[in-house]
Formats: C-alpha cells, structure tokens, sequence
C-alpha cells in the first residue's frame, strides 16, 4: 500500500529520490513554458493520476486500460481518497506471444486530497479505459466570498 | 503473476523525424501480440481513445495503428499532472501473409484488439510422412 500526500515535498527519505525529483521538477520549469513537457512531480506509485480543481468540486482522473470497472475500488474518507484495483491477465492458451508489454496485476494509491470532501456526492465515470472522478468539496472547504460594507 | 503489483510505466512518447501538425505529445502504446495456428492477435492500451478516432491501415506488410485523442475540455486550474493525454501512434512490419480481407478490430475499456486472420497460404501444413 502507498500513501501519498500532497503535496509531498517534505520527504528526505531518499536522497537520490530528491535529487531525482529536483530534477524533474527543473524540466517541469523549463519545457512548461513551452507549452507541454513531461509528466510533474509524478509520485511513482500505479496509476498515474490527474487532479483539476475548480471553485467548488475537485477532478481526479486516471488511466486504467483493460479494467472493468467491477474490479477498480474507490473509497473517500475526509480528504483521503483511495483506489484499489487489478488488472487481471488474460492468458490465452495454445498461442506463442511475440510481445509482451502490457502490465497486469493489483495496484492501491491513496491520495490526501487539499480538501475535505462531500464523500455523499462523489461521482465516478469510467469510460474508454479513463476513470474520471468528480468530489464536490465539503460545505466548510469551500471558499466563503466576504462582502465589503461600504460605511 | 496476478499477485505482482502494477508499476506505473511512463508513456513513451514517439520519436520521429516528421512533426505532427497538431501541437499534442504522440505515445507509443504499449502492446500484447500473439500468434495461434490461424491468427495473429494485437491487444493495445489506448486508454481515452474512442472507437471511431482509432485508425488502422495495413500497407503490404507494414500494419500501422493511430489513435487521436479527443479534445480535452477539463476546466479549472491543474494541481497535479502524473500523466499527459495525446494521441498514439505505432507501426508493426508483419511477416506472415495476412488475410486483410477478415481484419476484426473492436475496442473496449481502451483496448484496442486487432484480430489479423492468416492468408489461407501461409497457414502451416501438415505433411504426412510416409513409412517407406
């Protein structure tokens, strides 16, 4: 199991893991100005996940060819969110493979999301092999507009 | 093998000489292939590709699989970015005589699977070898 927190910049576990992840994260400067580069601040840990935010709903999504959606766990917590999931291998008898790079096996990840969210209204889609999620942030997490009186 | 846990496996990004007119990162999708007595069988990740943006062309005997991604129209400000959508893209030279007439595509859960029937010739014969 993984626990990953955002975001993780405390961690000196490693320090070629930092070394790496500095690294990185100079690309990200860098190529982000032009417009696209490699993947940021990615965490390691299966499956590579996209987290959007906007006023009052955060949006997670996730690359998950060949799952069924019967074999992919969500579960939300406060502002943890988890997923568990396996990718099941389909070996096919009688056949010689000439290639062989498509992964199978389990994977669980778990995300402290900036919020707290309203776990009563989360949605999942899954569609094309992308699992989308949609949190609507928790009453208290969402941003209160105050308005100036004017004296 | 189903109790190994899946590792996160950067998508690669295609490397070529000819640039892509639309400004979007081109992968290499990772693939499965295999080889029975009548067919040969090609499994894809194309994971947020739909079935009609997937484009397959079999020319003599270089078998070429594209796929487009659509339009991403996610609003909002990114926090965090693991992964990048684009387009997919791979070529194959495939050696045996393939029957193009009966080519079976299907996609499902952003696997493409390309079933790729053998030419009635080039399917193994067997030949009975006789006692003298």
């Amino acid at each position: 199991m993984a626990i990953i927190r955002y975001p993780s910049f405390t961690e000196w576990r490693n320090p070629l893991l930092e070394m790496e992840r500095l690294r990185k994260e100079m690309d990200r400067l860098f190529v982000d100005a032009m417009g696209r580069g490699p993947a940021a601040l990615a965490s390691g840990v299966f499956p590579a996940l996209n987290v959007f935010e906007d006023a009052d709903k955060l949006y997670v999504q996730a690359e998950l060819p060949g799952f069924k959606s019967d074999d992919i766990d969500i579960s939300v917590e406060k502002n943890t969110l988890s997923l568990r999931g396996e990718r099941k291998s389909e070996d096919v008898a009688n056949v010689s493979y000439h290639r062989r790079e498509r992964r199978t096996g389990k994977f669980h990840k778990a995300l402290t999301l900036p919020y707290d969210v309203n776990a009563e209204s989360v949605e999942a889609h899954f569609k094309d092999g992308v699992l989308k999620l949609v949190l609507p942030k928790a009453e208290h997490a969402k941003p209160k507009k105050i308005s100036i009186k004017a004296e | 093998m189903t109790d190994k846990d899946l590792q996160v496996q950067e998508k690669q990004e295609l490397q070529t000489k000819s640039e892509s007119t639309r400004n979007v990162p081109i992968f290499v999708p990772a693939v499965d292939i295999y080889e029975s007595e009548n067919e040969l069988t090609l499994l894809a990740d194309m994971p947020g590709v739909p079935i009609g943006n997937v484009d397959i062309d079999l020319n003599d005997d270089q078998l070429t699989i594209r796929g487009t991604a659509p339009e991403q129209e996610q609003s909002g400000t990114a926090l965090l970015r693991e992964y990048s959508v684009g387009d997919y893209y791979r070529q194959f030279t495939v050696s045996s005589a393939i029957d193009r007439e009966k080519i079976v595509a299907s996609m499902k859960d952003g696997v493409l699977k390309l079933v790729l029937p053998k030419a009635e010739a080039a399917k193994p014969r067997k030949i009975e070898v006789k006692t003298a």
